[in-house]
């Protein structure tokens, strides 16, 4: 030490960093306790960042897979209001334009239409989806879904395939006939009879109750829909790919000035805000969090200046500068912080690697999970922005709490510092 | 001995205002989290209970399962009425709520039909607020129909137009018939105001052909957190026959997201706890480092361990409770101004799926501050011990000898 501070005007940053490492270790408990609350929030945040994301993207994909897709090209006012009227003219040729374009096979043409459908013993009200068969199972996870029968493979088939809770509420197996009853899109009266040719299971309630898929020739015929139909849907192979895709898809249709192309977000508003009302709560929870551990380091910052006062003064007596003794504290911080970060980072990481391998679940999170279509056992999901983000914010707030001690010292008085206890 | 704990808090006024606000914020997170949380949930209790609606609901064994008109019960005998009568039934009802499809000379729509007594279901929960346009339903005789908003706004149709609803008999016979809109509602949450139709209970009873059976009696008492005190006797009352069961069970979503509740904000308090506590031990770990040749001095002169160590508790306990009483007023300071509820409508839809509306009132419960003060004062008290026991341990030759 005494070596050091002789040379100190001059002191190098090797030496500079190796003061304050000496000087953390001065109050080892101390800095333990301190380093010990980072690891703590470091290692939390670590987890449940990684836990949100991998809930986030889970729910998205769940979601979207099952049926809306990343995107969808729709009659302008359709997604606002659905109306069988608002149609997409030509679409089958229009799918396959996009299709050719695109370079992609994930691109499929739909039609929705409303009917009342009865089997012998019961009646239910359903929207009835019209689907291109070659191309549905590029978009959506339903068609690999099927627990029995098989899905339709002829475009012009009078079939129909159901969700596994309406079968059961209809009464009906494979093979049974279904009559459905409904208004064209002309405000004729629609009426045909269907055979049940797959009965599907996604774990997702809603659809399992609701969905009813025709072959789209047949479901146009049906609802004298002629060559129309309601939107196409086309994935990208990524989330992150969404916005590119969709500007070359808007460009595409451009020459159709009635259409519009819109993406996830805008057809399923609820799981975007869903997300954001999660994140919200969660940061408030982090906020805390972090708040706390500054705390932990201003206290233990100022104690460890307050009881330096002399031994500063000294220093600065000695002809060291107090900027010099604000960046000494600083570094104390740093290194601190640091140790905090790497120590906290780690543990908190190998907890989340193991349970993204393992997964894990809590009481209660099942019908969480139905409801937000998760799976019953959570995995989180590693990302370097998971990994960090938290221990960073943690890191800086840290550096901040350790300004204002640090900054005190350059208003030292040397001598009246030598005389303070 | 609390003079001396007092004073010593304040050699140090900086650490000890830097823990104070540590722990006050700690404690104001506590509490205000835990406020908005329950606040959420109670939302969504309240509104879950109001769609059923009813806290306890009466039903064929089969209902459950497939909400069919075939599988009806009959109206409540003799028996039955007199459990529905006493004291602990704030109110019931009776109706049939079947499936049934909807249209408008523009478009169709799938929804669940209600066939309702107007007096009895205006007692149990439907809101005559509610109403934006027209009238509710006058009697069980009324053959009025009262469709959500959104509903109308999708069938392009409005207030007094004539709609068609069709539905089977139990012989599975299409059933239809025209109806007026006399009455259009708005919900609080959109989805509902798509689903339900209410029209009166004999309109529906002589159209599906039922005579006077009905799909479910719902009960509803008091305070919901109450009903497994009451239930049994009016499952007693309906027999074997019938399926009583109280909301808890009908909604498996909101009761699991109520345990869920209680779990989450005893955890969430710890891990606040938690983060304070290294604060808190280093606090003391302090304390009792600067003064270890006062305390030397102090068992020179005969004080005993024991005494140390309780003034050293004694401090961290002020502490403690300082801490606590600021961050309750804090809290409290923060939750009352919002009381009229926070509006979160920009992300409405996302709340909607989890079942909350756009308006978050925060609920602060006696039971959730209680809890907080507890942890922290208990668990605060237990790591203090640590240092504490370790101040009483010096051998007072050395400790002098320090410095």
């Amino acid at each position: 030490m005494k070596a050091s501070l002789n040379i100190a005007p001059n002191m190098s940053l090797h030496i500079g960093l190796r003061m304050a490492w000496r000087n953390l270790w001065r109050h080892k408990r101390r800095t333990w306790l301190t380093v010990g609350a980072m690891i703590f929030s470091n290692l939390l945040l670590v987890f449940l960042i990684s836990l949100q994301f991998g809930s986030y993207r889970m729910m998205i994909d769940n979601t979207l897979k099952s049926y809306t897709g990343h995107m969808q090209v729709q009659h302008r006012g359709y997604n606002d209001n659905p109306k069988i009227r608002t149609s997409i003219e030509g679409i089958i040729p229009l799918a396959s334009k996009i299709r050719k374009q695109l370079g992609t096979d994930m691109v499929a043409a739909r039609g929705v239409a409303f009917a009342m459908t009865s089997s012998k013993q019961r009646s239910y009200g359903l929207q009835i989806i019209g689907i291109e068969p070659q191309f549905e199972a590029n978009v959506s996870t339903l068609p690999g879904l099927i627990i029995k029968g098989k899905y339709f493979t002829d475009s012009n088939a009078e079939e129909i395939i159901i969700g596994s809770v309406l079968a059961r509420n209809l009464r009906v197996v494979i093979g049974d006939e279904l009559t459905l009853l409904g208004s064209g899109r002309d405000g004729s009266f629609a009426a045909g009879v269907v055979t049940v040719a797959g009965i599907f299971e996604s774990g997702i309630i809603d659809i399992d109750r609701s969905m009813a898929q025709l072959p789209l020739a047949y479901f146009q015929s049906l609802f004298s829909m002629g060559d129309q139909g309601h939107n196409i849907v086309i994935n990208a192979s990524d989330l992150t790919q969404v916005t590119a895709l969709k500007k070359q898809v808007s460009h595409i249709i451009s020459d159709r000035k009635e259409l519009t192309v819109l993406d996830w977000n805008q057809l399923q508003p609820g799981l975007k805000q869903a997300i954001q009302a999660d994140m919200t709560s969660a940061w408030f929870m982090y906020a805390v969090l972090i708040i706390l551990v500054a705390f932990s380091v201003l206290n233990t910052q100022l104690m460890s200046v307050l009881e330096r006062t002399r031994e500063f003064g000294t220093m600065m007596a000695l002809g060291l500068k107090p900027s010099r003794l604000s960046t000494l504290v600083f570094t104390e911080t740093f290194l601190m912080s640091g140790l905090g970060l790497v120590l906290g980072t780690a543990l908190g990481t190998l907890l989340a690697y193991y349970l993204s391998i393992v997964g894990f679940s809590y009481p209660g999170m099942e019908e969480m999970a139905v409801r937000f279509n998760l799976p019953d056992r959570m995995y989180p999901s590693l990302s370097l922005l998971s990994i960090f983000l938290g221990p960073g914010v943690v890191f800086i707030f840290s550096l901040l709490a350790s300004l204002y001690p640090s900054l005190r010292l350059l208003f030292l008085q040397p001598v009246s510092a030598m005389r303070a206890v | 001995m609390l003079t001396l704990a007092w004073r010593n808090l304040w050699r140090n006024h900086r650490r000890t205002v830097i823990m104070l606000a540590a722990i006050t914020v700690g404690v104001w997170a506590m509490i205000f989290m835990t406020a908005l949380m329950r606040g959420m949930v109670d939302d969504m209790l309240h509104n879950g209970i109001r769609n059923l609606p009813g806290e306890v609901q009466i039903h064929n064994r089969a209902y459950r399962d497939d909400p069919s008109i075939n599988n009806s019960i009959p109206a409540p005998d003799k028996n039955l009425l007199k459990a529905l009568q006493s004291d602990t039934v704030k109110a019931w009802t009776q109706r049939v709520r079947v499936p049934a499809v909807i249209s408008s000379e523009r478009d169709s729509r799938g929804v669940t039909l209600l066939g309702v007594e107007p007096q009895s279901e205006v007692k149990i929960g439907f809101s005559l607020d509610s109403i934006s346009e027209g009238r509710f339903l006058s009697d069980n005789n009324d053959d009025g129909l009262v469709i959500g908003a959104r509903l109308a706004e999708r069938l392009e149709t409005r207030l007094g137009k004539r709609v068609v609803i069709m539905s089977q008999d139990p012989k599975n016979n299409i059933a239809e018939r025209g109806f007026r809109i006399i009455g259009i509602y708005k919900a609080k949450l959109a989805s509902l105001e798509e689903r339900y139709v209410y029209t009166g209970l004999e309109t529906v009873q002589t159209l599906l052909k039922m005579k006077n059976r009905v799909s479910e009696i719902a009960i509803t008492g008091e305070d919901y957190r109450n009903v497994s005190s009451w239930y049994p006797a009016i499952e007693k009352a309906a027999g074997k026959n019938m399926q009583t069961l109280p909301w808890y069970q009908i909604d498996t979503y909101l009761s699991s997201m109520l345990k869920m509740m209680d779990g989450f904000v005893l955890v969430w308090i710890i891990v606040v706890f938690l983060a304070l506590s290294f604060g808190l031990v280093n606090t003391l770990v302090m304390a009792v480092f600067e003064r270890v040749h006062e305390i030397g001095l102090m068992q020179a002169l005969g004080m005993r361990p024991s005494m140390i160590l309780y003034q050293i508790l004694l401090e961290s306990l002020l502490l403690l409770i300082i801490g606590l009483l600021a961050g309750n007023v804090l809290a409290i300071g923060t939750v009352i101004p919002l009381q009229d509820g926070i509006d979160i409508s920009a992300v409405a839809e996302g709340m909607e799926m989890m079942g909350s509306s756009s308006i978050l009132y925060p609920a602060l419960k006696l039971n959730d501050m209680l809890l907080a003060n507890t942890v922290v004062i208990f668990l605060g008290v237990l790591t203090s011990i640590l240092p504490a026991w370790r101040a009483a341990r010096f051998d007072p030759v050395e400790a002098l000898g320090k410095e």
